[in-house]
């Protein structure tokens, strides 16, 4: 027996009463693949019910509801091989209030299977079936014009219905359309061909399906590895496990990560069969570096040249599931490869008339509808085009409070910036009648004038770590040299700004977000701004980082131990933290979370402050935003 | 570039179901894998041992027993997870095992009631699980088609149809509230005839019984049911037979068959013409006994 088997994937998509699954039963007929048990039992049924033939959609009707009412609700898998291919086939129901697993359905498909009545002719739901194939973009699409012996197997109306549907698919995006005759409840055309339909040329669909080109669109290209987790055994093993989306890697080549910007090189690609020489999608894998360096789930290893999109305000379509319409003020869970983040649908750009394909504007979204959208998510995310790649360029919206699956997501690519010098905030939008405005006058023309670039210098560290001691003494360096600068301190803004905020998690992170913004204008008005916050929450910090130019924000953790800090305690804090007087102390009642890759790492412990001042002038000096000179003392 | 970028039908499904093993391991506190000592749990858990090679499996085994496991089971079991340093618990309903719970005298339904889907929920609640990862095949049985490859259950661990979340992609959704557990399917798109190939291709160690042997058994209904020697009922007989799934001894039947190696199970299967749960009493109570019992909580 051959093992070595191809694997196509199939979706059959068709009106109620189209005959689906008629065909499929007849498809798992002609291959063998119905049993004699299972054949025997719809055989009965079929008896039962008084009818002549046995009932081969009664195969596929898995569920008690679905026998009872003779119709198909929920996707069902159904497998058959022939000797040289082994074919999944994810079969889907065909009215709308069930269109929703048809996506599912397609949205791993190689190919579609769409049926026609010969009788009835192109209907409402093959256009819409056709749309949504177009939308998944599923390599291949065949319609099968069903019942042509309910019409007489007359070349006449299958020519007529070819026409109809080639009409309408020329506005779709369709890379591959075939078309052929069938009568699913006599075998014509299925597995043998027929004698009833000469006129016809074409293959069989079984012939069509076996020989179909597997992986059309196999990206051997773009390199995109989502990490799924992190494999470390013992001291000496550190690896990083995860399903190459597209692409190919070899040892030896050199590797980017995203979102730290780090790089280094493929050592070895494990596998419990042993190491390979080269693995390539979809291939699942561990891949150890030469370089020890931060990756955690979540990260997307790629080549440095050869970048997917990162970004947090997404343009994509979404195909909404759930019976509960869209909420505008909901922060979904967006799920995108390993990723999970949070997002706001921020537009409703327009919705498809799947009838007629126009776009409509629409102020809300339910279930069923597809739609252009706009959303914000809280941190980057790293995805191609999905038409481009189907792996990185999918998501799905998770209800935070449901927990239920709301919505399929494509992205086209990132919105287009909003005018403004920068890109437009992030999350919650309650401020409805307020617009970005153009800066009257841009960063750039303030830089200009200073002689200096703008930048924001975030300190984090323990309480007693040394930020403010830093923070303060960098200043005075750069002032020196004649930099705009602004020193912002947690101390002060929490008695001013953000005096209403305590220390849960939710005060923390508000604190932090108006902090960042606060640092924002600052940044805008040409400033080296330095922040000193404990801010121990990273997707924090991550957000503000979000707010501020590439290139311009440098975390700078502020690392000692914290058995030093507690010695150091300028303020008494850890003497009342430790004995419980001050609660969700950092370090000691509330956790802080180290950044896994900060731009300057400064170990107040081991360096004295003059050091690590001049190391973090010199890094503004490397990124070219203040010019060379003799470092301030 | 050199060679080809096809992966066979086997490398595909490797590499899905390892990823969804990953994705169990990441996304959940505390997941278990579900061993029930038949050739898919040996399937299962090469691959769960190949998703984190060189780490170890990060859940340990759990396997519901009934106590009416064939002895040849209870041997595997014990070695095999031995030799692979897996961590194995092994939960049983003491209370209805103690009160002699029989299929022939509770019925078939009640006693997998009792034995497995009680014992698992238990097992589950005790131990705090929120991931249960199951061998289920969606070939395996027409409501078993219609399963996600995350299955949510809620905190009476009932699996309700026609409310299932689409499952788009490879993206699965992990979110759950307190209470409720999901059962995680990563073979999902195995065929009867993928596993043997796989077990073939990869030399993964399987109960003795698959293969045929001479063996005492009571011809009933067409179905052959393995007697216990020196208990044997009338009319037993010797017959040379296998094992085609793994059950509890009182309703798991065996078929006539002479294959003794896997190349010959291999042509058996493929040029089948019964299901593989033929010899399963469990499913031929009624038209729709599988869906009843996964909503009751079975896997």
């Amino acid at each position: 027996m051959d093992v070595e088997k191809s694997l196509l994937r199939i979706v059959t998509t068709g009106s109620v009463d189209d005959g689906k699954s008629t065909l499929m039963g007849r498809l798992l007929f002609e291959t063998k693949s119905i049993f004699e048990d299972q054949f025997e039992a719809i055989r009965k049924t079929s008896a039962k019910r008084g009818q002549q033939d046995v009932d081969l959609s009664l195969l596929l009707d898995g569920l008690a509801a679905e026998r009872e009412q003779a119709i198909t609700i929920d996707v069902a898998y159904r497998y058959f091989e022939t000797p040289t291919r082994k074919f999944i086939i994810a079969d889907c129901p065909g009215h709308e209030q069930y269109t929703r697993n048809m996506v599912t359905g397609a949205s791993t498909a190689d190919c579609a299977i769409v049926l026609i009545d010969a009788r009835n002719g192109v209907l409402t739901q093959s256009r819409r079936h056709g749309f949504i194939l177009s939308l998944l973009q599923v390599p291949h699409v065949l319609v099968v014009v069903n019942k042509m012996d309910q019409a007489g197997f007359d070349p006449a109306v299958y020519r007529g219905i070819v026409k109809a549907y080639e009409a309408y698919a020329r506005r779709l995006e369709l890379r591959d359309l075939a078309f052929m005759p069938v009568s699913a409840l006599q075998g014509d055309n299925v597995a043998a061909r027929s004698d009833r339909m000469p006129w016809y040329e074409g293959p069989t669909l079984l012939q069509y399906l076996e020989t179909l080109h597997v992986n059309p669109e196999q990206n051997l290209i773009d390199f995109r590895f989502p990490v799924q987790g992190v494999i470390r055994p013992g001291q000496d093993f550190r690896g990083f496990s995860g399903r190459i989306a597209s692409g190919a890697i070899r040892p030896g080549e050199e590797i980017l990560v995203l979102p730290s910007g780090r790089r280094s090189t493929v050592k070895a690609i494990e596998t419990f069969d042993g190491d390979l020489p080269e693995a390539f999608a979809p291939q699942s894998v561990v891949l150890t570096l030469a370089d020890e360096i931060d990756v955690s789930r979540g990260c997307m290893l790629v080549r440095p040249r050869n970048l997917p999109l990162v970004g947090n305000h997404l343009d994509a379509v979404l195909c909404w599931m759930d019976d509960a319409p869209l909420d505008p003020g909901t922060q979904y869970l967006l799920k995108h490869t390993t990723q999970t983040v949070k997002a706001l649908v921020s537009k409703l750009v327009y919705r498809f008339d799947v009838n007629t394909l126009h776009r409509e504007s629409a102020a809300r979204l339910e279930l069923n509808d597809l739609a252009r959208v706009e959303l914000q998510t809280t941190l980057p995310l790293f995805f191609d085009p999905y038409k481009l790649n189907r792996a990185t360029g999918s998501f799905i919206l998770i209800d935070p409070v449901s927990n239920r699956t709301v919505a399929a997501g494509m992205i086209r690519g990132q919105c287009a910036p909003p005018p403004g010098p920068k890109e437009a905030p992030p999350a919650q939008a309650h401020s409805p009648n307020t617009f970005a405005r153009q800066a009257n006058l841009p960063r750039e023309a303030r830089e200009a004038r200073n002689g200096h670039g703008a930048a924001v210098l975030w300190f984090t560290g323990l309480s007693g770590a040394g930020k403010t001691t830093l923070g303060r003494a960098l200043e005075r360096a750069l002032h020196q040299r004649g930099c705009q600068t602004t020193l912002l301190d947690g101390d002060s803004l929490r008695q001013g700004l953000c005096r209403d905020l305590g220390f849960s998690r939710e005060d923390r992170t508000e604190n932090i977000r108006r902090c960042g913004e606060v640092a924002r204008l600052f940044f805008d008005s040409g400033h080296i701004v330095i922040c000193t916050f404990i801010s121990p929450i990273a997707k924090d910090r991550d957000s503000v980082r979000s707010l501020i130019a590439e290139g311009r924000f440098f975390e700078v953790h502020v690392d000692c131990p914290i058995e030093v800090c507690i010695t150091r305690d300028p303020n008494g804090l850890y003497g009342n933290a430790l004995t419980g007087k001050i609660r969700d102390f950092t370090g000691i009642s509330a956790d802080y979370e180290p950044p896994p890759a900060p731009e300057v790492l400064a170990r107040t412990d081991r360096d004295p402050p003059e050091r690590i001042v001049a190391d973090l002038v010199r890094a503004l000096e490397r990124a070219a935003l203040i010019p060379p000179g003799t470092p301030a003392p | 570039m050199t060679g080809s970028y096809n992966l066979s039908h086997l490398k595909h499904l490797e590499s899905e179901s390892i990823h969804i093993l990953r994705e169990v391991a990441a996304e959940f506190r505390n997941p278990v894998l579900l061993y029930s000592v038949g050739k898919d749990s040996s399937v299962l858990v090469r691959l769960a041992r190949k998703a984190f090679h060189p780490g170890a499996m990060p859940f340990p085994l759990m396997h519901v027993d009934t106590g009416y496991k064939f002895p040849e089971m209870y041997a595997f079991r014990d070695s095999f997870c031995r030799e692979i340093g897996a961590r194995l618990i092994v939960e049983r309903n003491e209370t209805w095992i103690g009160k002699g719970c029989h299929p022939l005298v509770e019925g078939v339904e009640a006693c997998c009631g009792h034995l497995k889907t009680g014992a698992l929920l238990d097992a589950i609640r005790k131990h705090g699980f929120d991931a249960a990862i199951g061998g289920a095949r969606r070939e395996e049985e027409k409501s078993r088609a219609k399963e996600r490859v995350f299955s949510v259950r809620d905190a009476h661990g009932q699996w309700d149809p026609k409310n299932q979340r689409p499952e788009l992609w490879d993206l699965y959704n992990p979110r759950i509230r307190e209470g409720e557990s999901v059962r995680a399917f990563p073979l999902s798109n195995w065929t009867e005839l993928d596993i043997w190939q796989y077990i073939r291709a990869e030399g993964i160690p399987i109960v003795p019984i698959y293969f045929a042997q001479e063996r005492l058994v009571l011809r009933r209904n067409g179905v052959l049911i393995p007697q216990m020697p020196g208990a044997a009922a009338e009319g037993a007989e010797m017959c040379l037979c296998r094992f085609r799934s793994l059950g509890c001894m009182p309703c798991t039947g065996a078929v006539e068959s002479a294959a003794a190696t896997l190349d010959e199970i291999i042509a058996e299967v493929a040029g089948a013409r019964k299901s593989e749960r033929e010899n399963r009493i469990i499913d031929l109570t009624s038209d729709s006994s599988m869906e009843q019992k996964k909503k009751e909580g079975y896997f």
